[in-house]
């Protein structure tokens, strides 16, 4: 490998990479907040501390920091050994790092989109995922693929889609999406160190945001279990899953205060709020006495059935939200499981709440029609507890 | 220099040959002087020993194998390329690879085997060539048609006939299959059905022993990566992908085309802008080197230089031997398209069509015909007799002790039992319950070693 030398003889100061205190909230528990973006690269800089086979390849991960900037600072602490900026072949690249954790060593492959894993998905599948079935154990691939997927702002049909259906539906693949710093951090940190393939679908337009976090969040040896859905808020009448952006909007949003939307209590469409429209869909539907138990999924697959039916188990409706494609999506397979194991549960159809079935428009407008939105989700949540007509199935 | 104007000679050897005429099976790297010694061989190529490949220098010059082979004959007298421990080992592996596929399939027939079959005969050379000079830590990746580079790299053949019957006793208890060979134990990494699949895999392996000498510190690590494919993956976008990292990144790893002529019934020639493979080697910066793949010392004395160049670590290399196989692509293919009389071109005269299908069938016969006395088991036992290597009664010993071992396989794998119910569900993570719960029914994450070596931020 050619050392990029210059960089260590020009005696540089390593930047360090602390998880960092962006802002301190004069609350009384003066929570710490760090960003998506901060929790991504504090766990890679730790796992890649604590484990030398830890390494990373992708376009403009290193001298560029990555193209999101998820990996700066690291080429810089950990040597161009270790932090490989790949020309742009995303099918040899990623069949290198599949090769490398056939022999071994745990290579975490970024895909600038999830977009560009297409040209890679051979890999992803057929000798990342299939390997440990077809050799009945003998070699097993501890690589982890990661990058943003879905939809981010305006950025056309070719780079909007979401990977989590197709991925998730694949044995021998675990697929997981963080929501918050917390997710991230713990579901990453979970990732490198998992034996198996793990496909990470993390959200471009979440890399900014930030959360707070507890001290246990930032100790260097925290994880979260694969396969273990987060029941973010409890509640009795109906069940919302989500993953990713959209359990952003399902929630409430804890450091905004309320808004004052516009409704009926027949539920007639709302006016759309400008700005921080999002995560007021539970908040909107207590209003009307409607509490909905959120959850985050985190583990796409494995799903984390049990969780889902018992939360509808208990409340008895269900709304499936995701930013894909409708047909065979994730809403579908949630659907199907409860209606497999808790149907007499079950007193009103369940909802799916997905993307437009339609390849993601450029037109501002018409991309925020393409995605879910939280008046959808309040609009699906009421039709579940019948308190409005229902409405005709889109197309 | 002579190496200079022969490569000169070789690279611009005209090519107007029609690729849609059928008369084009005309291979130019047939060799059009039939008497050609088993040793000697009028292509005459220089392998590039220099390692100071800098970005502007891009044409590794390609190598002259006859005169290595010449050098060393003329040094001193008797001076023979192989030992007769050496020879034996050769001829063994070589006959090991011919009897199993023949048994391969007559199993097929009768209905042992079943889904797609493809076999080696004709090849062998290529296999034990290469494998033969490996050691157990160096890794080997193929394609489809891998059994017979699992067998040189050592799995047992009762390994793989239980792997081809199905059977749990298989080196992947049956859930692999023909096209799916692994080992962990003697580093046969796959048995790939795309083609093209096993190249970035093989870069990889290649890449972690990099990574272990330089990051991991294992400084006696220099295992050597050999990737075998053929003329058709040549010219897919991974195969170029990787011939650039590797020469990007220096790493040891043989690139070895097992260039046959023939996709399933696709000539090489009809699907290759330039069908001369072993030119795209420099055009990444690595040594192209073309050999006569039916002629196993040949095809030795140049892995011999190949893997030791990655070995010392300079890097890749891109081999391509001429080699044919005698079967079709699989057990399923009716080798129509080889075969003289096969359809045509609907549009043709009749006249035109008897025509072509005469010199069709002549030239395919031909071709046919030229591979088939050019057998490499043939060539080899000539010379080991002719050299007083070894008697006749030697290498009859080995053909019956390898027949006893091929039958032995096959009642091995008939006897074995076929995978239990249970078994479908296993192994499709490494961990066990596939749900972040480790072997004690706990979260792995929750076992306080899980999080053994602190990170220092």
């Amino acid at each position: 490998m050619l050392a990029i030398a210059r960089q260590r003889m020009l005696g540089q100061s390593f930047k360090k990479i602390l998880p960092a205190v962006s802002v301190l909230r004069s609350y009384s528990s003066a929570a710490k907040q760090i960003t998506v973006r901060e929790a991504l690269n504090s766990a890679l800089d730790e796992e890649m501390s604590a484990d030398p086979k830890v390494f990373l390849m992708g376009e403009e991960v290193g001298e560029y920091q990555g193209a999101y900037k998820i990996t700066k600072g690291l080429l810089e602490k950990y040597g161009p050994e270790r932090v490989l900026d790949t020309p742009i072949t995303e099918a040899g690249f990623t069949g290198i790092g599949v090769g490398a954790a056939y022999c071994g060593l745990k290579p975490v492959v970024e895909f600038m989109t999830f977009n560009f894993s297409m040209q890679a998905i051979d890999h992803i599948i057929n000798s990342a995922a299939k390997s440990n079935y077809m050799s009945a154990g003998q070699i097993s691939v501890p690589i982890v693929f990661r990058g943003p997927n879905g939809a981010a702002a305006g950025v056309g049909a070719q780079h909007s889609q979401c990977y989590a259906a197709w991925y998730a539906s694949c044995p021998g693949l675990k697929v997981l999406s963080p929501y918050n710093s917390e997710d991230a951090r713990g579901l990453l940190k979970a990732a490198i160190r998992d034996p198996d393939p793990v496909v990470f679908l993390e959200n471009e337009l979440l890399y900014g945001e930030s959360f707070p976090v507890s001290d246990e969040v930032l100790d260097s040896s925290f994880c979260l279990p694969i396969g273990k859905a987060k029941i973010e808020r409890e509640g009795k009448d109906v069940t919302i899953t989500a993953f990713s952006k959209m359990v952003g909007y399902a929630l409430k949003c804890l450091s905004t205060s309320m808004s004052n939307a516009k409704q009926n209590l027949s539920g007639e469409k709302l006016e759309d709020e400008p700005g921080d429209s999002g995560s007021h869909a539970a908040e909107m539907l207590e209003k009307d006495g409607i509490y909905a138990e959120v959850i985050n999924l985190r583990s796409i697959r494995p799903l984390d059935r049990s969780t889902i039916n018992a939360s509808v188990r208990k409340t008895n409706r269900l709304i499936t939200v995701e930013e894909g494609f409708p047909q065979h999506g994730l809403g579908a397979e949630i659907c199907a499981s409860v209606v497999e194991e808790s149907f007499s549960y079950l007193d009103a159809p369940v909802e799916r709440i997905a993307g437009a079935d339609v390849p993601m428009p450029y037109a501002a407008n018409l991309e925020r029609m393409a995605v879910p939105q939280v008046e959808d989700i309040v609009r699906a949540a009421k039709r579940a507890c019948y308190r409005s007509v229902p409405l005709a199935a889109t197309a | 220099m002579n190496g200079a104007s022969c490569a000169a000679k070789i690279s611009t050897q005209p090519f107007s040959l029609n690729p849609t005429s059928p008369t084009s099976h005309d291979n130019p790297l047939v060799s059009p002087k039939p008497t050609s010694l088993f040793l000697g061989s009028t292509r005459k190529l220089r392998l590039s020993s220099s390692s100071k490949l800098n970005l502007h220098r891009r044409s590794g010059t390609v190598v002259a194998v006859s005169d290595v082979v010449k050098q060393k004959k003329s040094k001193s007298t008797p001076s023979l390329l192989i030992t007769k421990e050496e020879g034996l080992e050769l001829y063994e592996d070589m006959i090991l690879g011919r009897a199993f596929e023949d048994m391969c399939a007559q199993m097929y027939y009768r209905g042992k085997m079943f889904g797609f079959v493809h076999l080696y005969n004709g090849q062998e050379a290529v296999s034990t060539g290469f494998i033969k000079l490996l050691k157990q830590q160096d890794s080997v990746v193929s394609t489809y048609r891998d059994h017979v580079h699992a067998l040189s790299k050592g799995v047992p053949a009762r390994a793989v006939m239980s792997e081809l019957f199905g059977k749990t006793t298989g080196c992947c208890r049956g859930q692999g299959g023909s096209m799916h060979m692994f080992s962990r134990e003697h580093n046969l990494l796959g048995g790939f059905a795309f083609i093209g699949e096993g190249i970035p895999v093989a870069t990889g392996a290649a890449f972690t022993s990099k990574y272990k000498r330089e990051v991991l510190k294992e400084a006696d690590c220099d295992h050597v990566t050999l990737a075998f494919f053929g003329d058709g993956t040549c010219n897919n976008g991974q195969f170029f992908e990787c011939l650039n990292m590797a020469a990007l990144w220096k790493l040891p790893i043989v690139f070895v085309v097992e260039n046959n002529l023939w996709a399933i019934g696709m000539s090489h020639l009809r699907a290759t802008s330039d069908p001369q493979i072993y030119k795209k080697g420099p055009a990444f910066g690595m040594p192209g080197i073309h050999v006569d793949g039916m002629d196993v010392l040949k095809v030795r004395e140049v892995a011999k230089e190949a893997i030791g160049r990655a070995r010392r670590g300079e890097g890749p290399t891109l081999v391509e031997c001429e080699t044919y196989r005698f079967r079709g692509h699989s057990l399923a293919d009716p080798d129509e398209l080889r075969d003289p009389g096969s359809h045509l071109n609907p549009f043709f005269s009749q006249v035109q069509k008897c025509h072509l299908i005469q010199c069709r069938a002549a030239s395919l016969a031909a071709e046919k015909a030229h591979y088939a006395a050019r057998d490499p088991i043939t060539a080899l036992k000539k010379y080991l007799i002719e050299n007083s290597l070894a008697s006749e009664a030697d290498l009859k010993a080995i053909d019956k002790k390898i027949d006893e071992v091929v039958e032995d396989a096959v009642e091995f794998a008939d006897e074995s039992p076929v995978p239990s119910r249970s078994q479908l569900l296993e192994n499709v993570f490494a961990d066990p319950k596939g749900f972040g719960i480790g072997p004690d029914g706990r979260y792995r994450c929750e076992d306080p070693k899980f999080t053994e070596g602190t990170a220092h931020v």
